[in-house]
């Protein structure tokens, strides 16, 4: 029998490695799986390149595992925030490495790390700094840039409703990333508010097919708040 | 500028920019308003006229904030605000939320911007080659995939400095991409000839607008 959910955050965590790339789901503090994040605080893996629209708020989850000093780079579209005064601080004491990607682009470079798709040619950034040492190419009579896939070790993502094989459902703008970060990660990690029966997901309602989830855990937490 | 001219001078309030533009959005487009002024937009587009308004954070068919005791805490917009979702609407990931800008499916997309070049050239996403942490966001997708791009901001900076200009001195968000520009100050396209001057705000001249422009403007023929 397939069985994807497990019982423990420990269970959830194990075997993320040190160096690992870490894509994490969420826009705003919607459809953010701040539990894992929690978690990956608690596992201890360092040297992380983390992957996420934004780069933390306040002193919590995201900004909480900067400040701990575990993680090596940020892959972001807009660093700032409400309050990104983790982010900002070690940034300027040359403590983090940014890479600003436009935020259609990072989006692309995971579906395409999860379709296989080790590159593609994209008009977004042509004739911009984000052109610069990337090639180029001419494709009927248009500009492109050539962007990389980017392919997750492990995925933090948060459904709404998952099943013991792992498929998932989203609530409203709480799907964002979180998809395609199921698809580009060779571990998806998923908190889920709901857990429903093998059959009792609608197939027709869901979004994430079980194939490319790894790990379930409970976490019913409720409405999301705080940006 | 003699002394009656200035108190006869009536710059456009951000309301009245936006109610302009949102006059020129017929039924049926897909759009995407920036944050900001050009959020103010959709206030402007009665709800029987049927634009569908996108937000990059995969909501299709957004509709206004919602009463206090109506907040959907799930249903947020790219500036995360509270918003509200029409019948009709959908939820979508990130890829094809920006999928639908990237393939070319949204009409129009109207941006702020801290300069817009006559060639068409924006600049609206840092104000330094040497910005500290620099954050582009969804601009470079909108502003090089949709059908077209329209800026609303004010003409000049607090300091009256351009924001029209020849060419921009801040980092491009996308090259050649602006068609129009609402301003304060007038309505302007972006047309081979360079600006083409539309309409201007009530006791403004054609020579005072480009005294406050550095580009230069032509009138519409």
């Amino acid at each position: 029998m397939i069985n994807k959910i497990v019982q423990s955050m420990a269970d959830t965590m194990a075997g993320i490695k040190d160096g690992s790339v870490v894509l994490l789901g969420g826009f705003g503090a919607v459809g953010q799986p701040n539990a894992l994040v929690d978690g990956l605080i608690e596992q201890g893996a360092t040297d992380l390149t983390v992957a996420c629209n934004n780069a933390g708020v306040g002193h919590t989850g995201l900004a909480r595992l900067m400040e701990l000093g575990r993680v090596r780079k940020i892959i972001c579209s807009f660093p700032r925030s409400s309050d990104p005064v983790v982010f900002e601080t070690l940034y300027r004491a040359g403590k983090i490495e940014l890479e600003i990607v436009p935020q259609g682009t990072l989006a692309e470079r995971m579906r395409a790390a999860g379709a296989g798709v080790p590159a593609f040619f994209t008009a977004t950034g042509v004739g911009t700094k984000m052109a610069v040492g990337k090639e180029h190419r001419d494709i009927d009579g248009r500009t492109y840039i050539l962007e990389q896939a980017l392919k997750g070790d492990v995925g933090l993502v948060e459904a709404w409703e998952a099943d013991r094989w792992g498929n998932l459902t989203f609530k409203q703008a709480g799907r964002n990333f979180n998809p395609i970060i199921a698809m580009a990660s060779d571990l998806t990690l998923v908190q889920t508010q709901h857990l429903r029966e093998l059959g009792d997901i609608n197939p027709d309602h869901v979004v994430t097919p079980g194939i490319f989830v790894d790990r379930v855990l409970h976490v019913p937490y409720g409405d999301p708040s705080g940006f | 500028m003699s002394a009656t001219e200035l108190a006869a001078f009536k710059p456009f309030t951000r309301q009245q920019m936006a109610q302009r533009a949102a006059a020129d959005i017929p039924e049926g487009w897909y759009v995407n308003l920036g944050i900001g002024i050009p959020t103010l937009i959709a206030d402007y587009v009665p709800m029987e006229r049927e634009v569908i308004f996108h937000s990059e954070n995969g909501v299709l068919g957004m509709g206004p904030a919602p009463a206090k005791d109506k907040i959907e805490p799930w249903l947020i917009n790219a500036g995360k605000q509270y918003v509200t979702l029409r019948p009709g609407g959908s939820f979508c990931h990130h890829a094809d939320s920006f999928a639908m800008i990237r393939g070319h499916h949204l009409d129009l997309c109207v941006l702020g911007a801290f300069q817009v070049a006559d060639n068409g050239d924006i600049a609206n996403w840092a104000t330094s080659e040497n910005d500290t942490a620099p954050a582009v966001g969804g601009a470079m997708d909108l502003a090089a995939g949709a059908k077209r791009l329209w800026v609303l901001m004010e003409h000049t900076t607090k300091d009256g400095a351009a924001k029209l200009v020849s060419k921009c001195t801040y980092p491009l968000t996308a090259p050649g991409a602006v068609k129009r520009v609402y301003t304060n100050l007038a309505t302007i396209d972006v047309t081979e000839r360079g600006f083409v001057v539309l309409d201007i705000a009530p006791g403004l001249s054609f020579e005072d607008l480009q005294a406050r422009t550095e580009a230069r403007l032509h009138l519409a023929s």
